[in-house]
């Protein structure tokens, strides 16, 4: 996908922007773009996905999480804007945009994306803790995905059970990177950084001599032991707990709790 | 040793059949027969193609998730892997005594899956052969068929197993593969609406039980000699009890008599099971061969199921079930409690008893309680036994410090029962087969046979008297005359 001059600025001013406020009390009147026919308020240096977000409108999305900064890598918030591709998680909100949201078209390309996800992992959701609360699953539920479409490729992911107080599955990592972001930004604590090279060598590794999550100082109650979208890093002992009925995206689909429950 | 009919006196002139592994939940049955030139019996081999991946591949795996992941191994009675593993790692939690609720609603959650495992089976699986006969027209020996001809009993079959399945799903918060019990208790409990809900139906399933029992009695009246002699045979048997002897399909001792009726042992601590099981195994199975520590692999063989909880326990503790109990032992002398087919009626009274458990249980204020979970002192191991539908299952895992299960051991009700169907088996062929053709009809008498014990096969749920079986014909020189296959869409194809 090329991208423009004007749109790699634009990015650049939407990571720079990193906005956390609120709904903005007054939006001046010029400060609207379209979003699948819908109009959208923004503030200025808002990028296009947290407008919608702010405004309650669901853009389907993983590696972005309202509290950080936008990685950009899971591309599955592309929107269409006045007719290119682009994310929406860091392009920024222009009056008078024209954004395409969820036609069939982008939808049929998430889809796609989220196969290659399911496909890339071991992604066992029938015995997973983490069924009903994930957000790949709820995501993979929203876009109709029905199969992995894809030949799976099993790859051989550790777990590591060393923490006295949380697992680490990677088995079910997406690499959207928050857990490393929410350690580094929010804890300082730089727990978690990817390495490695390759489809099947690239991962998230621990940062500790051994790479065991017990040799660092990773608490239950840091910010990244509970940022993680999918199965990854749980609090131990606590699996199930939850009956089937009464968990996150049981309650309602994951594009009817945009301001609640975004990861 | 060599059981009679398991191995021919010429095994290398025998025709090898391939088998490729498929899963317990989705495996199928197969037969082989082995017949000299005047179609005399030599071989005869059942075999349940079984990969018990789950015992490797649940290594490394947190504790918590075992219950949820091992039920997967069956979707027929996946509550009873469910519970089983549960129990198991109650034990490895230290909780030695779940809270009243949390008792309460696993039981519950035990009773339905009894009450629409037993009438799919019975109802489903194994009626139209009772009704129709075993050698009846094929086109219609199915639960279509049943339909057609006795629409009263399969709207009863179909409505007590939906009933089952809410009771599961209103427990384990799914129909199948649901999630309710957790290590040290259950993650819910039912609400007042629920309660009310299952308290509408219960009193109608309970009479349909009955009625359930009152049919399977008269068709053994009906066909008195050829049931009892039906694929007999005399055999060991093995079920929970509870403290006082009585029934008790949740939790209890284990309890072992010889053919004789002598106890082996009684009240047996199942923690310690394998102080007297071993299991053995064959060449031409991956099934093991559970065996009496105390008898050895040659006559330590035994059964489990219906027909033995019913026989062995010394009640049953709810009433109508008991007097079902009573008049089965003595019908007939205590005839039928020693045949094949005898499962079948023992199995409509154990339905009678899971109704009347969720009748007792539906009247109990626990079932709504809030006090879910218990906690004790970590073990490194743990052991759940529980009778599941089709017998004792035993479930046993060794977890690490880091909450990871390093070793599990599973042994299945349809193991235990693997010696006891080969055995059936054999009679029957020996009886029927012996020296005639083989047609549909014959054949199918070896299935009966096999679905007296329900075991927990493909070929026993969705194929519907459908099983893939393959019979050869081998001559005296080695060589195959004949053989025939039937595919599971039950069509029949002569090979040679």
């Amino acid at each position: 996908m090329k991208t423009s001059n004007s749109e790699v600025s634009v990015q650049a001013n939407a990571r720079e922007a990193r906005v956390k406020a609120d709904r903005p009390a007054e939006t001046k009147a010029n400060n609207i773009f379209q979003l699948d026919g819908e109009d959208i308020p923004f503030r200025p240096g808002q990028t296009i996905m947290q407008a919608a977000t702010h405004h309650g409108t669901y853009i389907p999305h993983l590696c972005w999480h309202p509290d950080f900064s936008a990685h950009g890598s899971c591309k599955l918030c592309t929107v269409k804007v006045n007719g290119r591709f682009g994310s929406s998680c860091t392009i920024a909100a222009q009056p008078g945009l024209d954004v395409e949201n969820r036609t069939a078209e982008l939808d049929d390309k998430r889809r796609t994306l989220l196969q290659m996800l399911f496909v890339e992992g071991n992604h066992f959701c029938p015995s997973c803790e983490k069924s009903g609360n994930c957000a790949l699953q709820a995501t993979a539920y929203e876009l109709n995905m029905m199969s992995p479409h894809f030949d799976m490729f099993y790859p051989d992911r550790p777990v590591d059970a060393s923490h006295p107080d949380i697992l680490l599955d990677f088995n079910r990592c997406i690499m959207c990177a928050l857990c490393v972001a929410a350690s580094r930004d929010v804890d300082g604590k730089n727990i978690f950084y990817m390495g490695g090279r390759g489809l099947l060598g690239r991962r998230v590794h621990i940062s500790s001599e051994s790479g065991k999550l017990a040799d660092t100082d990773f608490a239950v109650t840091d910010r990244a032991a509970s940022i993680c979208p999918v199965g990854v890093i749980l609090p131990k002992r606590k699996g199930f707990a939850v009956p089937i009925g009464q968990r996150t995206y049981d309650l309602a689909p994951i594009s009817k709790q945009v301001r609640d429950t975004t990861p | 040793m060599s059981f009679e009919l398991e191995t021919a006196i010429s095994p290398e002139r025998l025709r090898r059949v391939a088998i490729d592994p498929v899963s317990r939940v989705e495996g199928h049955g197969k037969v082989t027969i082995l017949l000299d030139d005047d179609n005399q019996v030599h071989q005869v081999r059942l075999h349940i193609v079984e990969f018990r991946g789950f015992e490797k591949f649940i290594q490394g795996r947190p504790y918590w998730e075992v219950p949820v992941m091992v039920q997967r191994l069956c979707g027929i009675c996946p509550v009873s892997h469910h519970l089983a593993a549960s129990k198991a790692m109650d034990m490895m939690l230290g909780v030695k005594q779940l809270t009243p609720t949390a008792e309460k609603i696993r039981r519950l959650m035990h009773a339905g899956q009894i009450l629409q495992s037993h009438a799919l089976h019975f109802f489903h699986l194994a009626s139209p052969d009772l009704l129709f006969g075993f050698g009846s027209d094929v086109a219609a020996r199915n639960i279509v068929g049943i339909i057609a001809a006795h629409p009263e009993i399969a709207k009863k079959g179909v409505l007590l197993r939906k009933f089952g399945q809410e009771v599961i799903r209103m427990t384990a918060g799914k129909r199948v593969h649901g999630t309710g019990s957790i290590p040290g208790g259950v993650n819910k409990s039912l609400s007042a609406d629920e309660r009310a809900e299952l308290l509408k139906d219960i009193y109608q399933m309970v009479a349909w039980s009955r009625d359930a029992v009152g049919m399977i009695r008269q068709l053994f009246e009906h066909n008195l000699a050829e049931y009892n002699d039906f694929g007999r045979f005399r055999s060991s048997g093995m079920c929970l009890v509870r403290a006082d002897g009585a029934m008790d399909l949740y939790h209890g001792g284990l309890r072992a008599r010889d053919a004789d009726g002598h106890t082996l042992f009684d009240h047996f601590d199942y923690a310690r099971y394998w102080e007297v099981i071993a299991e053995d195994v064959k060449p031409w199975s991956y099934m093991k061969f559970p065996f009496f520590k105390s008898m050895g692999p040659d006559d330590g063989s035994y059964r489990v199921g219906p027909l033995t909880r019913v026989t062995h326990c010394d009640s049953i503790p709810t009433p109508l079930a008991d007097k079902a109990r009573e008049e089965f032992i003595a019908f007939d002398g205590g005839s039928v409690a020693g045949a094949t087919l005898g499962y079948h009626w023992a199995r409509m009274i154990e339905m009678l008893h899971a109704a009347e458990s969720i009748k007792d249980l539906l009247h109990d204020d626990d079932i709504i309680g809030g006090d879910l979970m218990a906690t004790g002192q970590r073990q490194e191991r743990g052991v759940g036994v529980i009778e599941a539908p089709r017998g004792t299952l035993i479930h046993h895992y060794r977890v690490d410090e880091s909450d990871q299960v390093i070793r599990a051991n599973l042994i299945v009700s349809t193991t235990h029962n693997n010696q006891a169907m080969n055995t059936a088996v054999r009679e029957v062929a020996k009886k029927y087969l012996n020296g005639r053709e083989i047609t549909e009809g014959l054949l199918n008498h070896i299935e009966v046979a096999i679905r007296a014990f329900d075991p927990c096969l493909s070929c026993a749920t969705h194929a519907l008297g459908q099983m893939p079986l393959e019979v050869a014909i081998v001559g005296a020189d080695g060589t195959v005359i004949d053989e025939a296959t039937r595919d599971h869409r039950g069509l029949i194809r002569a090979l040679a």
